[in-house]
């Protein structure tokens, strides 16, 4: 992920973005755990791998390189102290800022992030302030260390359309405005095309495609991006279609499915999906996908496919 | 029937005939009561509309609006605190005791959170057959042929009728709670947000499974949703709610293409679509703030305080009435379709 970018990553619950997402904090929750793997940081030049900081050093990485929002306000504000507090609490646990300076920096924090009357609004509890308002504290807070990426999960899923149209407008603007580069995690593609330059699809705790969000939502390579895309109503819809379901269900990932683990719900597979998984593989410039057959391969009209399963059978 | 081919015819059109007719539904609820009478929540506040014979009406707004509550007043699972609503002609209002029961078997509702809405100690077939003991139709054998039959007709199998909730599926046990609803063929279904607590790639297996029904069955939809897009994709008719009042109701095409509420216009601009090269040029409506709070709602219309065309005075002291302004599109505003 470059400085500055934008990227989605979208997949149903279950799926494993926000484990991805908590991982790069190091806050996946116990008993799970990092098994392997690296997650470099590049800051003024110097490199660091994230799973290997001390608990010292990653206590200073969260929230004043990397800061992250939540879905659920409420839960992720702490109710008995003063919004403007925990602001101001958020700057001094790390040593960007003095006292005075945290302290001056609150109320001009809360209007950039768009909540009115930011003086007054600095001394209320959460419990008075709305779920868009909440929110828009959260950023505040988030951004408070000037971090260079903002993780968002789920950031709009508890909020009205409406409201949910204010916060991407926000983040629009600090992405714009301050250059913070900015994961967003959610199920809904709209909301990715609406605010993403890169989107990663994840699948069963794999990344099953990614790209540029244009050329994913116009050529998506993998069976299940194509399929989600096709299942989506669409307020632009000019005439009514019906909508295609994906048979079946995500699989359990403490018993998953071998070869592909989407072969049990794609009509397009081949026997190949059943026993080998298939490797995360280039399909265009900057997009790669994980799967043996491709969608420019199974829309052609002769490539012959498995028989396609129709419709929403679960039975 | 088969569930399984693609179709692309729409539903029949519907008839003018209107199968339900709300007349002025009122539902307050109190807050803080004391003997000398607290506040009250304004849920629903004066709504009338029809739903036509097998249509799908979609009834639209943001969580507060009072959207679920009139389907709960229109079911009659809550009484209207004052209003009227007719079923086939009968005021279901003033219905009481037997005959208010014998209407029941006509509308069924769906309900959002397919956890809370089955009770987990009753295993599926308890559940589906239970409205059918409840009104003693048929004997056992019939009963246990009906569970099979609908439960098949909703995509479940019916080998599994000796199953407990948990051991399904969101999608599945929402399938469940579609066949309970339908196994005493009704023929109104107030549908509340069916399809909201689903999985993105369950969502559209509910949806179809929705229209194929109302295909096979002639039902008639009260289908309350905050998703716009669904509802586009569902109804023939759709009415939008604003703090417990309709603000627009119009044919679905209708509204899409030619909102004339401000908020009708502003809620469908503040919904992305996914398609990145479109929303690259759209800009949403921003409105300001958030909904007011239902105990006291703003003078005149509800929606000025928010309103980016409001003019003053008049949009403060004088509420719109909901009224027709081209043909059947009814909307409720002093400056219809100028934003």
């Amino acid at each position: 992920m470059d400085r500055g970018e934008t990227v989605g990553i979208v997949g149903e619950s279950g799926s494993g973005k926000s484990v991805t997402a908590l991982s790069i904090l190091r806050l996946v929750p116990e008993p799970g755990r990092i098994v392997s793997g690296r997650i470099l940081f590049n800051e003024d030049g110097r490199q660091k791998d994230v799973v290997q900081l001390s608990d010292e050093e990653i206590r200073e990485f969260r929230g004043s390189d990397v800061a992250m929002i939540f879905q659920d306000p409420m839960t992720s504000l702490n109710p008995v102290l003063r919004v403007g507090f925990q602001v101001r609490e958020a700057m001094t646990a790390h040593r960007h800022f003095s006292h005075r300076e945290a302290h001056e920096r609150v109320v001009p924090l809360l209007k950039k992030v768009g909540i009115p009357a930011a003086e007054q609004r600095a001394s209320s509890y959460p419990h008075q302030f709305s779920g868009g308002m909440r929110q828009r504290a959260m950023v505040a807070m988030g951004l408070s260390n000037e971090p260079s990426l903002l993780i968002a999960d789920e950031p709009t899923t508890a909020l009205d359309v409406t409201v949910q149209a204010q916060i991407l407008e926000l983040l629009r603007g600090l992405n714009r405005e301050l250059g913070t580069a900015i994961i967003l995690i959610t199920h809904n593609l709209a909301v990715v095309a609406s605010l993403c330059t890169r989107v990663i699809v994840m699948y069963a705790g794999r990344i099953v495609e990614h790209g540029p969000t244009r050329q994913i939502f116009k050529s998506p390579q993998h069976p299940y991006t194509w399929s989600l895309l096709r299942s989506l109503p669409r307020l632009d819809e000019t005439e009514r279609h019906r909508l295609l379901a994906i048979a079946g269900l995500p699989p359990d990932l403490t018993n998953p499915p071998p070869g592909c683990k989407f072969h049990p719900r794609c009509r397009f597979r081949i026997d190949r999906c059943i026993e080998e998984e298939p490797p995360l593989e280039e399909v265009a410039p900057g997009q790669e996908a994980r799967c043996w057959v491709l969608m420019r391969n199974a829309l052609k009209p002769k490539e012959p496919t498995a028989p396609i399963q129709q419709g929403d059978g679960t039975a | 029937m088969t569930l399984d081919q693609p179709k692309v015819e729409t539903a029949p059109a519907a008839s003018e005939a209107e199968l339900v007719r709300v007349e002025d539904v009122f539902k307050h609820f109190p807050i803080g009561a004391s003997i000398f009478g607290g506040q009250v929540v304004k849920a629903v506040d004066g709504v009338s509309f029809g739903v036509r014979e097998g249509e799908m009406l979609g009834l639209v707004g943001e969580s507060g609006c009072g959207k679920s509550t009139l389907g709960r007043v229109i079911a009659q699972l809550q009484p209207a605190t004052a209003g009227h609503v007719y079923f086939n002609g009968t005021d279901l209002v003033t219905l009481k005791g037997e005959k208010l029961r014998r209407v029941r078997r006509d509308i069924q509702m769906i309900f959002q959170d397919p956890y809370a809405s089955l009770n987990p100690r009753m295993t599926v077939g308890e559940i589906v057959g239970e409205p059918l003991a409840n009104f003693r139709v048929g004997r056992r054998k019939q009963r246990e042929e009906r569970v099979n039959e609908v439960m098949r007709v909703c995509g479940l199998n019916p080998n599994f009728v000796n199953r407990y909730p948990h051991e399904f599926s969101g999608g599945q046990r929402q399938r469940i709670g579609i066949a309970r609803a339908l196994v005493l063929n009704p023929t109104f279904i107030v549908a509340d947000e069916p399809i909201s607590a689903l999985d993105v790639s369950i969502q559209a297996q509910i949806v179809n499974l929705l229209q194929d029904l109302q295909d096979e069955f002639q039902l008639t939809y009260l289908f309350i949703a905050h998703d716009l897009s669904v509802v586009r994709h569902l109804s023939d008719r759709v009415a939008v709610m604003y703090l417990g009042k309709i603000v627009e109701i119009a044919d679905s095409e209708a509204i899409y293409a030619n909102p004339l509420h401000p908020y009708t216009k502003a809620l469908l601009s503040s919904i992305p679509v996914p398609d990145p090269d479109l929303e690259s040029k759209r800009r949403p409506i921003l409105l300001e703030g958030e909904i007011p709070s239902p105990v006291s709602p703003p003078s005149g219309c509800p929606f000025h305080t928010r309103c980016p065309i409001a003019q003053f005075p008049i949009c403060s002291e004088q509420e719109p009435p909901l009224e027709s302004k081209d043909g059947g599109h009814l909307a409720a505003c002093h400056f219809a379709g100028q934003l």
